[in-house]
């Protein structure tokens, strides 16, 4: 998949050098920015952090709110309720703008959110505490195989991004495994590191934060990670798992076209970034430059992907 | 950098300005049902970006550590308490404050918190390292037994009838299960509404549960909303002292609970204000006081929420792992900062880290004279507002906080329903504080037992899963404890009874 990302990538930086500045005057004033979580989580950081290259590129500001609830739920479902003149914003996470939906009523459909540009990646990882015994990727797989169900995984949520990762690895590499959720990253990285469990399946900032109290078997990306030269990719080990949790921003369905254009254009600037770039890196995230002439064809191939996942989970019948 | 020069860092003018703005800013907006802790840090954390990394630090404790304060305003004056962690508050503050004693509970809950306040701040100070192994030490099983400890209280709260407060308590416990199962992901009790989806929120409960009846008494009695007396008695500072030192272990070991407890990261401020209420109750030769205006509630409750500051900055600052969700506001806007939590932040940023947390001690020592007089100011405000204006202003307050948690009118009709609920039951006798217990305790049992019966299926042990961790043992022998100690109790004659 990153291969057809860094396709759309590269078509997405000749479409904003080529194409004409549509709505040449956006912004007038300061944007306001929704987040559909708490304060304090990686779409908070990111949005906090977005701001001073937005005040560089256009001389205006984000208004961060916090709508959070349900996952997201409560915000996106209004989403479309919202002003529509493109200075109301909100983030958006995948796959939960995916699964949700799957999973029962949540006040909005996939296709109802106009998603206008996706900027970045956190790639699965799959963790175990320090000391495990568990060295590496291998290990993993033979101690799952050598008694099936025995080795227990935590994540965040049942339905989740963390869910699906253990779900796909475990039918790819043909593995039984049991996986625990708990109540939000904390949690769940306090259950690996207090041994609670064997492993975790979580982002590569996790790994990132926690250093050296963790080690990382794998990373679900085409090519090795940056900060992480070490650790193989599941592709290496022949396991097909390349994604992650996806964020971008959405508009209100009736914002205009050239304006959908202008906000997805300022988004791919704030990518290019350098000090923006550089605290991405050491996060841990992965940068996507995914625009808004890319959006239907980005969000059609990523749906038929989790409908498969979801009919794995038996979310989708 | 030595400590000193950390210690001068936080004493500058400006760090000064921000940790007494800070405590003010934290105790109003605490004291406001449905705005809670979190929300303050929440709301308050933007205003930080512009600051130092250090004084931003200093700002955003000075804000948490006043708002968990704060509450213990609204649950003293009003019955309601202002954020989950006066829960416990409300249990002796209120009658203390029917029976014209407002002004004397308000002192001792703003002794309890600082003392609770420089004990958690202190374990952080001195322990930091140490203490973050208890977060790493419990486990879901553990998490399960503690929630069982909590709910062993519910004798204590029922009003007579123990069956009535049971019968709460399993209302509380079905109220708690609606929406998502974070364990399995099923949709529990939704009737198909978006708006169940993400389960009743417990500050939305809080407000429907305590503050709907007595907002209908106060309309329905003729009785004044508290008792005053004539005399003019200040700030019974005096009186207050005495009370708190002669509950000096009380103070002490509830302290020691809410620092321990804030540091888990999956309880926070109302658990171990719940827990350290219990505690105190079992270990007293008065049980039968507590729930009708006994000092000693205000004092477990008040000292053992603010000792979480300090414990929940313990994992928060050494493993990166945030111990209440306020914390995990406030390590967000760190690293918006650039300051990296975690393993490496003692060694790399250690200035920054004791500059604040000698501000977060400045900032509780701080609470004693702000919280008086903001204290004061809010006992007379209430006394001095006639019926006919206080009932309309704190319907209108309670309308608004649940409308601020999530922007939901819906959530304010769910309020309002739980509110008529909570009426009706607790004029039969069931009154709100069992379910609300439920309502806490409910996820943390649900998840903690889900989560250890997965772990032990996996690993063929169930039984020494729940059984064979020495933790486990400890909080189960605690639960006996209290399950068996009114029975032990009784048959020993009452000179030789051991605290």
């Amino acid at each position: 998949m990153l291969k057809k990302i860094a396709f759309v990538a590269a078509l997405a930086a000749t479409a904003a050098l080529a194409s004409p500045v549509v709505a040449a005057d956006y912004p007038e004033r300061d944007v306001t920015y929704i987040i559909p979580f708490n304060a304090g989580g990686e779409s908070d950081v990111t949005a906090r952090l977005q701001d001073a290259p937005f005040r560089s590129l256009t001389g205006k500001g984000f208004v961060i709110q916090y709508q959070p609830g349900a996952g997201g739920a409560a915000a996106w479902s209004q989403l479309n309720g919202l002003s529509d003149d493109g200075y109301t914003i909100m983030g958006i996470n995948l796959p939960h703008l995916f699964l949700q939906p799957m999973s029962g009523q949540v006040g909005y459909k996939t296709e109802d959110i106009t998603v206008v540009n996706v900027f970045q990646l956190t790639p699965h990882a799959l963790l175990v505490n320090a000391d495990s015994p568990i060295k590496t990727l291998d290990d993993y797989i033979a101690a799952a195989k050598q008694a099936p169900g025995a080795t227990t995984v935590a994540g965040t949520g049942s339905n989740t991004a963390n869910q699906v990762a253990q779900e796909t690895f475990d039918q790819a590499a043909g593995i039984t495994t049991t996986y625990v959720p708990f109540t939000g990253t904390a949690a769940t990285t306090a259950a690996l590191l207090g041994n609670q469990v064997s492993a975790q399946w979580g982002f590569t900032t996790v790994a990132v934060e926690q250093a050296d109290k963790v080690r990382m078997l794998g990373v679900a990306l085409d090519e090795r990670h940056p900060l992480f030269p070490d650790v193989p990719t599941f592709k290496e080990k022949g396991i097909d798992l390349v994604g992650g949790a996806h964020r971008g921003v959405a508009v209100p369905k009736g914002t205009p076209e050239e304006t959908r254009q202008a906000i997805s254009d300022i988004f791919t600037k704030i990518n290019q970034d350098p000090a923006f770039k550089q605290k991405m890196d050491e996060g841990g995230y992965i940068l996507l430059d995914l625009g808004y002439e890319d959006m239907d064809k980005f969000m059609s191939d990523l749906g038929a992907e989790y409908v498969a996942v979801g009919k794995a989970l038996g979310l989708v019948k | 950098m030595t400590l000193i020069e950390n210690l001068l860092n936080a004493l500058t003018p400006l760090n000064l300005v921000l940790a007494i703005g800070g405590v003010v800013a934290g105790t109003v907006v605490g004291a406001l049902p449905g705005l809670t802790a979190t929300m303050a840090v929440a709301v308050l954390t933007p205003l930080t970006f512009t600051m130092a990394p250090d004084s931003a630090m200093i700002a955003l404790g000075a804000i948490y550590t006043g708002a968990i304060y704060g509450g213990c305003y609204s649950a003293i004056l009003v019955n309601t308490p202002g954020t989950p962690s006066a829960i416990a508050t409300t249990f002796d503050g209120f009658p203390m404050a029917k029976r014209g004693d407002g002004d004397l509970a308000l002192t001792l809950a703003n002794l309890a918190s600082v003392c609770g306040g420089l004990v958690g701040a202190l374990g952080l100070l001195l322990l930091a390292p140490p203490l973050a192994e208890v977060a790493l030490a419990f486990g879901p099983v553990e998490y399960f037994w503690l929630a069982m400890l909590g709910l062993t209280l519910v004798a204590g709260l029922s009003r007579g009838s123990l069956v009535k407060g049971l019968i709460g308590c399993a209302i509380g416990l079905l109220i708690s299960m609606v929406g998502t199962a974070v364990v399995g992901g099923d949709a529990r009790y939704t009737f198909g509404t978006p708006l169940l989806l993400g389960g009743i929120n417990i500050v939305v409960a809080l407000i429907g549960l305590f503050c709907v009846p007595v907002l209908i008494d106060l309309v329905a009695t003729p009785d004044e909303h508290l008792q005053v007396s004539d005399e003019v008695r200040g700030y019974r500072l005096r009186e207050a002292l005495g009370i708190a030192w002669a509950r000096r272990w009380n103070l002490l070991r509830s302290s020691v609970i809410g620092t321990v407890i804030g540091i888990l990261p999956a309880a926070g401020g109302a658990i171990a204000s719940l827990i350290a209420y219990g505690e105190a109750r079992r270990s007293s030769r008065t049980p039968e006081l507590f729930g009708k205006g006994a000092p000693d509630g205000i004092i477990a409750s008040e000292s053992a929420n603010n000792a979480t500051v300090g414990g929940g900055f313990i994992p928060t600052l050494t493993l990166g792992i945030p111990g209440t969700p306020a914390d995990a506001i406030i390590l967000g806007a760190l690293l918006v900062h650039g300051v990296r939590t975690g393993p490496n932040l003692f060694s790399e940023q250690s200035a920054i880290v004791y500059t604040f947390m000698f501000g977060l001690i400045l900032s509780t020592v701080l609470m004693l004279p702000i919280g008086l007089v903001l204290g004061r100011y809010a006992y007379k405000s209430i006394i001095a507002v006639p019926k006919t204006v206080l009932a309309p202003a704190i319907a209108l307050l309670t309308i608004v906080g649940t409308y601020a948690i999530h922007n939901s009118i819906g959530e304010v009709w769910l309020m309002l329903a739980l509110g008529v609920l909570g009426w009706v039951l607790n004029r039969a006798d069931v009154p709100p504080a069992p379910i609300v217990l439920g309502v806490v305790l409910g996820p943390i049992a649900e998840q903690g037992f889900v989560q250890a019966w997965l772990i032990g299926n996996a690993t063929q042990n169930v039984a020494g899963m729940f059984f064979g961790r020495p933790i486990s043992l400890a909080i189960i022998a605690a639960v006996l404890l209290v399950l068996l100690y009114p029975l032990l109790s009784r048959r020993r004659p009452r000179g030789s009874e051991a605290e």
